[in-house]
């Protein structure tokens, strides 16, 4: 396939290892994630494993730290501690003065960050460029990928969330739905390891909200390795592999939706899936 | 055109002086406009300091004692540092020119650092989050995605602050630099028609506002191709 032996060549070119899909590295693994904001405690040591192909919801009631927990994997927020394996490669951290810690090797962070491609609750496309600019941003200007291939690349990715129609057009003039699904070209186009998608239909209207779940249950079948922070409990039970409850930083719940859904162990469990949605 | 007692030649020749100010103070302008306005968002105190008493101080001060400060002082100052390294009594002019340059680029670079600030601030952090998430360096966000989106929201602010400019250029004729105004005195002086002189200067300056203002107006329509026609 053309885009994986690109991304193939890619891969060789930085001298990183391609790991085939069917190596049991883990595509994600967090080990013990703290962090706080100020005082206030909202990471409590959280562990996950995420193997190529994993799609792990994480629900929780707001609050509970689901937001804070998907950006502490890519670094937007510093944790406290804790380790992120992506594809088995640690990203390093060093430790300052104060006991916090910071990244301790920014070239590493940001190859490492095209392996995580994230979604974001309100889309946040960059308004001056065009959709199709969008896609193709990174993979050109990060990635180093020829103009002429990333647009290939794109067209395909659009075609694929049914944008390619709206390819020339500017965020500011699309509806939220066509916004997302164009986000999620955007995030598809740098190839990651893992997508990581932060309430993504939570700013849509009731009746856009299929149509993006529509793209995302399509990349989940295809095998894609996502961590979905969702209050969709439809998705959490129909599509996903994997559901991860967060209660007050700490991970309550873990398993297959079969499982949490119809046997909930813990009563915050039960009260949480009492709730209407 | 009229010759205006032979003088047709001397008023455009300042309209020339003028729009050489300008133009040559806009891109200083810009510049200390952008750093005062990174400053003024560091992340170190003392860059923050140095950012707002920037901002403080120029406005706090007429223009003109910019002006005249620069002139002298910056003469003096220069010559001071001039004996420093070199040991020897120098003489150094600064031309009239430069000294203007540098006074205007100055006082409007500190209001154009609040206008960029403002404008940094408006860009929606999501956005940044967003290249930042996908490996984007701090210095390719500002250049991709930060840039591009400032002038959209700082292009009004300049606008404004060129037009003043363009005002403002006129102070610079009490240290002798031959612009529109200086040009009219000496011809209001000389030829005993005050008025006549002063009206041309004042059509001068009004066409050359008026040029500043269409062209900035074509550029905020470029600028905000794509948003949201709210
Ligand atoms: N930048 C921040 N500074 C201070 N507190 C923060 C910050 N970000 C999050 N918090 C706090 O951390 C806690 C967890 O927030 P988080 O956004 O991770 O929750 P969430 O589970 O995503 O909730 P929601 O479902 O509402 O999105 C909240 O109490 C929030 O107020
Ligand atoms: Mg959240």
């Amino acid at each position: 396939m053309r885009i994986g032996q690109a991304r193939n060549n890619k891969n060789f070119q930085q001298g990183t290892f391609y790991l085939d899909m069917s190596t049991n590295i883990p595509a994600l693994k967090v080990e013990g994630m703290f962090k706080s904001f100020g005082e206030h405690e909202v990471l409590k040591g959280i562990d996950l494993t995420a193997n190529t192909g994993d799609v792990i919801s994480i629900i929780g009631s707001s609050g509970s730290g689901k937001s804070t927990f998907l950006r502490c994997i890519n670094l937007l927020e510093t944790p406290n501690s804790g380790a992120v394996h992506v594809h088995g490669e640690l990203i390093k951290m060093r430790e300052l003065k104060d006991g916090s810690q910071e990244p301790a090797d920014k070239k590493q962070l940001q190859r490492i960050r095209t392996k995580l491609a994230m979604v974001f609750q309100s889309f946040n496309l960059w308004s001056h460029l065009t959709i199709l600019e969008n896609v193709i941003e990174a993979p050109v200007h990060v990635l180093g990928i020829p103009k002429k291939e990333a647009i290939e690349r794109a067209d395909a990715l659009l075609h694929k969330v049914g944008m390619y129609e709206r390819r020339d057009y500017y965020p500011g003039h699309i509806s939220g739905g066509q916004q997302q699904r164009a986000a999620i070209a955007r995030a598809l186009a740098i190839e990651p390891e893992v997508l990581l998608f932060d309430e993504p239909t939570s700013a849509l209207d009731p009746e856009l909200v299929g149509e993006v779940l529509h793209v995302m249950t399509g990349l989940a079948e295809e095998g894609r390795t996502m961590l979905v922070v969702t209050h969709e409990m439809g998705f959490a039970k129909g599509v996903s592999s994997h559901v991860m409850y967060l209660h007050q930083g700490r991970v309550e719940e873990f398993g297959a939706p079969k499982e949490i859904f119809e046997n909930p162990k813990s009563e915050r469990m039960k009260q949480f899936l009492q709730r209407d949605f | 055109m009229f010759d205006l007692y032979g003088r047709g030649w001397q008023m455009l020749e300042g309209g020339l002086v003028t729009v050489q100010l300008c133009l040559t103070v806009l891109p200083f302008m810009i510049i200390l406009g952008l750093l005062g306005a990174s400053a003024k968002l560091s992340r170190y105190k003392a860059l923050r300091i140095i950012g707002e008493s920037y901002t403080v101080i120029i406005r706090g001060i007429p223009e003109l004692l910019v002006i005249l400060l620069i002139y002298f002082g910056g003469t003096i100052a220069i010559q001071n540092l001039a004996e420093l390294i070199g040991g020897e009594a120098v003489r150094v002019d600064i031309p009239a020119f430069w000294s203007g340059v540098a006074a205007l680029a100055l006082v409007q670079g500190a209001f154009a650092s609040e206008v960029f600030r403002a404008a940094m601030q408006s860009i929606p952090l999501g956005q940044i989050e967003a290249a930042t998430a996908c490996g984007m360096t701090p210095t390719q966000i500002f250049i991709r995605i930060k840039l591009p989106q400032l002038w959209r929201f700082a292009l009004p602010g300049l606008n404004n602050l060129f037009q003043v400019l363009i005002k403002d250029t006129a102070l610079i004729s009490v240290v002798g630099v031959e612009e529109v105004l200086r040009k009219a005195a000496v011809g209001a002086g000389t030829e005993k028609a005050p008025f006549t002189f002063y009206l041309v200067a004042m059509a001068m300056f009004l066409a050359f506002t008026t040029v500043s203002l269409f062209v900035f107006n074509r550029l905020e329509k470029r600028a905000s191709r794509g948003i949201a026609r709210a």
